[in-house]
């Protein structure tokens, strides 16, 4: 019966120490995952902080206003005027049913819905 | 029995003394484990934490917080950089890498770089910061004995619109991979404390500035000061209830992020000065708005009290004169609206010196404007040192006092705030407002007469249909080797709209502008800085979301936040 415990235990020994090494081991590959991971945030936090720094780059009032200029002929805008402001009531909202194509008639420039003219379409070539 | 009991005593008590050790050994162990077990049962019991190490230390946090503007445009941020560094000692051909090194970096001058290259040190900078582009075609090269650091390097994506209001950094203590900034001008040395503290680094410090009106104000102010040759030019949009700068505009200006060190041409045109929260000038007529709420507020006149103005004044051995033909006398209303110096300095006697100061005091002049730039703080009023009776009068129409236009435009938020003090701020919420200055119904009164100003007076270019604009011009002309120069002026105009429910104060100032357009040149204001002022507000009102009044509409204006996206 003796017998029996001691191999018993021995048995006991061997499957914990199993257990214990394959912890072990399952912990530092978890750590080194970490570290890896942990590098990858440090570079992907430090590319959106490029991006960010270069999309206010890009949109830098001077940067902008030479666009605008440079691009005059195709964009024509021109800054906000104080006539410019309107209430959202008399913006010509489509009633349910009514599609956009039957109020689009005649030339672009003529386009007229209640009253209001309809932006120039988008100048082709200009994706967003 | 007994013999052998006698016997083997000493083996039992030896026995039984091994067993003793024997369960202290085993009582050793089970505590040890028992530890062990009780450490690990709590450990896969509690939530997993992350392990507190980083890759490098935390560097990846932001060592220096950002700047935006209201809305969230990024005005300074931290961009990864590198510095470029060489060990000469490692370096076969100096002359080589100098000349190679030339075409990337033109701004370094060559013969310096040959002689740093060729010396006997170990360390010497090439330079900082190097953009990636630079560091690539460094890399190219390939020459030994040239290397990279990391550090960061702080950047002013909005460029020259926000330049004096960002101001600058510059390296308090640098190595090879790192650099400790600290703050060198403007709101980077103001803040300094609050932008480099580890624990507030990732929230940026919000401004009340908007950049997009910001962007507006500029543009409406030097397309004016080109049309108008003027040396330079200032303006400030106030909110006049919160005293929440959103426009603060220096002209000439210059890209932060080169910014000009030497100037050799005259301080007061220094691009990096700050003309209107750093440069202190007379103001002018704008300050009998002024004058004329303390004799209102102290009621020893009102609107209706009758002035004598005759075409001068004598006072001892002094003389003041109007700049234009005014009638013998008018009602202290027609003061303000036509502008008259002896009218006003009549008023400022009626007033007396004494409750003069103490207004002024009130009003924040006597202070530094409290804006939250370096320079401003040193920025303190210039005045007379002894002041007479005779200084009351000459201030009292904006001569012998010199204030930032940052002063004058809290003093008349202050007065579109119903009296009640109102402290500039450039960060957003702004400072809470402080004492009543002037009563509320002095600052309506006042606000009335800059309306008719604008309406029938010297201001009628600044008449923007729709939004009630009030406000008063000011000349003043600046002192030159002879006294005062009649043809280089400061041209003033102090502003609040709309009038019957003052949403923005805007100060618009102008240095040594001529009107040439007519048949003589003009300099007064009010074909100056008024015209200005005008399509500053045209340009600016719609993107502060302020709805024009159409005919017929009740005294309320549609405002929103300033929000622009």
């Amino acid at each position: 019966m003796n017998k029996h415990l001691i191999a018993l235990l021995v048995l006991l020994i061997i499957a914990i120490a199993g257990w214990a090494y394959n912890v072990n081991y399952n912990t530092l590959t978890t750590i080194d995952r970490v570290k890896d991971l942990r590098a990858q945030i440090a570079d992907e936090r430090e590319a959106i902080q490029v991006l960010r720094v270069e999309w206010a780059y890009l949109n830098a009032p001077d940067r902008l206003a030479q666009l605008v200029e440079e691009n005059n002929d195709s964009l024509q805008l021109a800054p906000m005027t104080p006539d410019a402001l309107q209430e959202v009531a008399v913006v010509p909202f489509l009633k349910p049913g009514e599609t956009l194509s039957e109020q689009l008639v005649g030339e672009p420039s003529e386009r007229v819905i209640g009253g209001f003219p309809i932006p120039a379409a988008r100048p082709a070539g200009i994706q967003f | 029995m007994a013999e052998k009991a006698q016997k083997r005593d000493p083996i039992s008590r030896t026995e039984s003394r091994g067993n003793w050790r024997l369960i202290l050994l085993m009582a050793c162990f089970v505590a040890c484990y028992g530890a062990v077990g009780v450490r690990m049962g709590l450990l896969a019991a509690t939530d997993p934490a992350e392990p507190p190490f980083e890759r490098d230390g935390g560097a990846n946090r932001p060592a220096r917080a950002e700047i935006v503007d209201r809305s969230g445009h990024l005005l300074a941020g931290n961009l990864p950089a590198w510095s470029l560094y060489a060990n000469p000692r490692e370096i076969k051909d100096p002359v080589a890498v100098a000349t190679a090194l030339d075409p990337i970096f033109p701004e370094i001058d060559q013969a310096t770089l040959h002689r740093k290259l060729s010396s006997n040190r170990s360390f010497v900078w090439i330079k900082r910061p190097v953009t990636p582009r630079e560091r690539q075609a460094v890399h190219d090269l390939g020459f030994p004995g040239v290397f990279f650091g990391n550090r960061e390097m702080r950047i002013y994506p909005a460029g020259a619109a926000t330049a004096h209001i960002v101001g600058g950094v510059k390296a308090a203590t640098e190595a090879v991979n790192y650099a400790e900034f600290t703050g060198a001008g403007g709101l980077e040395q103001h803040f300094n404390e609050r932008l480099s503290d580890r624990m507030q680094a990732a929230e940026p410090l919000q401004l009340s500035l908007d950049l997009a009106v910001q962007q507006g104000v500029r543009d409406e102010l030097r397309i004016g000061m080109e049309r108008l040759t003027a040396r330079g030019a200032s303006a400030i949009l106030m909110k006049a209830k919160t005293g929440e700068i959103v426009s603060m505009v220096s002209l000439p200006d210059f890209d932060p992020n080169e910014r000009p060190q030497l100037w050799r041409g005259e301080a007061a045109y220094n691009p990096r000065f700050n003309r209107a929260a750093q440069g202190r000038y007379e103001l002018g007529s704008t300050f009998k708005v002024l004058t004329a709420a303390m004799a209102l507020d102290a009621g020893v006149a009102t609107s209706n009290t009758i002035i004598k103005t005759p075409p001068s004044l004598r006072y001892g051995r002094h003389t003041i004169g109007e700049s234009h033909r005014m009638d013998p006398e008018m009602p202290l209303e027609d003061v303000v609206v036509r502008s008259s110096n002896v009218g006003s300095a009549r008023i400022a006697m009626m007033v007396g010196t004494r409750r003069f100061k103490s207004y002024l005091d009130r009003l924040g002049f006597f202070d530094p404007s409290g804006v939250e730039l370096s320079e401003a703080a040193r920025a303190k009023t210039l005045m007379p040192d002894y002041w007479t009776d005779l200084s009351t009068m000459t201030i009292s129409f904006g001569h012998g006092l010199a204030a930032s236009p940052v002063h004058l435009a809290a003093s008349y938020a202050t007065l579109a705030n119903d009296g009640t003090r109102v402290f500039p701020s450039l960060v957003k919420g702004g400072i809470p407002t402080g004492k009543q200055v002037l009563s509320q119904k002095t600052a309506r009164e006042m606000l009335r007469i800059m309306r008719e100003v604008v309406v029938r007076g010297t201001a009628k270019r600044a008449n923007v249909p729709g939004y009630e604009v009030g406000g008063k011009t000011g000349t003043a002309e600046k002192v030159g080797p002879g006294g005062y120069d009649k043809n280089r002026v400061i041209a003033t105009f102090a502003s609040v709209f709309p009038a019957s429910a003052p949403e923005f104060v805007l100060i618009v100032s102008l240095d040594e502008p001529t009107d040439r357009s007519g048949r003589k040149p003009v300099r007064g204001a009010g074909r100056t800085a008024v015209p200005v002022a005008a399509s500053i507000i045209r340009r600016v009102a719609p993107i502060l979301g302020l709805r024009p009044l159409q005919e017929g509409d009740g005294a309320s204006v549609a405002a929103v936040d300033v929000t622009t996206e």
